[in-house]
């Protein structure tokens, strides 16, 4: 049993991290149709800037990751005024290549400026584990569960029950409409993009202690992350939540009882299964915005 | 109040309007005639700011519109219920109430506001909890006009309110109009329901592949026999 629930544990840690990927993601999604490919790439981007932070400048940890916060602020601003919204009357295939595209710009953007090695980052908690019961508990993943649930009341708190929500959840049913009630969409698709990217860049320097900091690190968190929003459905905010949380579980599970080496097609089949019994994933409802 | 002085716009390649000009005085009920592709809702997407012309002119009490985005319009008083309802289906009636006040500052006369509109529509307040992708054609109308109300406009847009509707809906729904009007806001009402328009309008343009091609008081519109052959429908 303490094996069992020392899986589930390390399921819900990494889980968190694939969840706060995917609500920047749907958040993307939902305002703008915009699929951001390139959402790994900018929170790995967003890491090194924390890391270099740390490690070059010497500042303290708290304050190297508060650094990085306003730099993704920043670059979430600027992708989204600079690619994004010239070509605001693009097709959206267009669009999404243009987010293709990101991803070579910013991967190579990184390599040239912080080269190609990985480095180690630091823990955010690095006090020792706790015994409880037989199951091994790293304050660390405590302390990753704790911001990402932290978060995610916040985000919920905002997109349910403020103004700014009114504006992103009216945008993303019939932007048109927004517009004609006086909602400024512009500045909701910039908010958008500005939330999702500080949503990546927490979840990359988080995740930086398992996978070292590289131009690399957030190819599998990335492509996770997807999967969640997919799994848990693109027409909600919750779903994809708790997709990244499934799938985190699934993992370990699946490795821990069945097969290590067949993990992944295992965890994936079912989820394709899945999306055969329900194409618009677990709490997708059909989304379909007006244009 | 409202002035569009020989606009030219275009959809794309389509010339949607050719040197195009009306006006609308403070308080009146002025109506767009025309079959599809007139350039009624053409007409509309300029006064929102959705469209831009090439050239011309829309002043709004004197103010040039043409400089200002959407939203700013909005919050000049300028307020469109748009053609096909377009609420949103994922909130509840009085979410879209409230989405409808969004560029309003004065918080707490919000409320007064929402007990206006539910005195126009008691079957909104009935409904308030309800999503409103769950509404009858009818009720999604009434909420797309309480939703424009709650801006508190100066000058409603109304496009195509009667559209899929009973006639007796309909007959309800232009009785509000009139209601609305009356205590004091400007509306500029786009139909091809033309008898109904007419019935409640004070003056009247009619529209043709995006021309004015006539217009006067809605009387004089309703006693022209080439009018009344072409858009009322029988002699």
């Amino acid at each position: 049993m303490a094996i069992f629930f020392q899986n589930i544990m390390a399921g819900l840690e990494t889980g968190s991290l694939y969840a706060l990927a995917a609500l920047g993601l749907v958040l993307i999604f939902r305002t703008s149709d915009v699929i951001n490919f390139a959402q790994g790439e900018m929170a790995m981007f967003s890491t090194f800037v924390a890391f270099t932070l740390f490690d070059g400048l010497g500042l303290s940890y708290p304050l190297a990751v508060i650094g990085a916060l306003i730099f993704a602020l920043l670059f979430g601003f600027i992708v989204e005024r600079i690619f994004i919204r010239p070509a605001s009357d693009a097709s959206l295939v267009s669009k999404m290549i243009i987010t293709l595209g990101l991803i070579m710009i910013i991967g190579g953007l990184a390599s040239a400026i912080f080269g190609i090695d990985s480095y180690y980052f630091r823990q955010a908690i690095s006090a020792d584990s706790i015994d409880a019961a037989g199951v091994v508990v790293q304050p660390n993943a405590l302390f990753i569960i704790a911001i990402t649930l932290v978060i995610m009341a916040g985000l919920f708190y905002m997109i349910n029950k403020t103004k700014v929500g009114i504006a992103i959840r009216a945008t993303a049913q019939n932007e048109k409409t927004a517009r004609l009630m006086g909602i400024p969409v512009f500045k909701v698709y910039s908010m958008s993009w500005i939330i999702a990217t500080i949503l990546g860049a927490i979840a990359g320097i988080l995740m930086a202690p398992t996978t070292n900091v590289s131009t690399t690190m957030m190819a599998e968190v990335h492509l996770k992350s997807f999967i969640a929003a997919v799994l848990g459905g693109f027409g909600s905010f919750h779903g994809p939540v708790i997709g990244g949380l499934i799938i985190g579980i699934l993992d370990n599970l699946v490795g821990m009882y069945i097969s290590l080496t067949w993990k992944t097609v295992i965890v994936y089949g079912l989820l394709i299964v899945t999306l055969i019994v329900k194409p618009t994933g677990i709490f997708g409802k059909t989304h379909r915005k007006k244009v | 109040m409202l002035k569009i002085e020989n606009i030219d716009a275009y959809y794309g390649f389509i010339h949607a309007l050719k040197d195009f000009s009306i006006n609308i005085e403070e308080g009146k009920i002025v109506t767009l005639l025309g079959a599809n592709g007139a350039g009624k809702t053409s007409t509309l997407k300029v006064i929102s700011g959705l469209l831009n012309p090439v050239k011309g002119s829309v002043t709004f009490n004197g103010e040039n519109l043409l400089i200002y985005p959407p939203e700013k319009i909005v919050s000049m008083g300028i307020i469109q219920s748009p053609e096909g309802r377009q609420i949103f289906p994922q909130f509840t009636v009085e979410e879209n109430l409230k989405a409808g006040a969004y560029t309003r500052k004065d918080k707490e006369n919000i409320a007064k506001t929402l007990d206006k509109v539910y005195d126009y529509f008691p079957r909104l307040k009935e409904r308030k909890k309800q999503y409103a992708g769950t509404l009858s054609g009818g009720e999604q109308q009434m909420l797309a006009i309480g939703r424009a109300l709650m801006a508190k406009p100066k000058l409603l847009l109304l496009d195509e309110p009667s559209l899929g509707l009973a006639p007796l809906i309909v007959r309800d729904i232009f009785r509000i109009i009139e209601e609305i009007n009356k205590e004091g806001t400007t509306i500029l009402l786009v139909e091809q329901n033309a008898y109904q328009a007419l019935s409640i309008a004070d003056y009247g343009y009619i529209l043709e592949t995006g021309k004015v091609v006539s217009e006067g008081s809605a009387k004089e519109l309703l006693g022209n026999s080439d009018i009344k052959k072409a858009y009322l429908g029988g002699n």
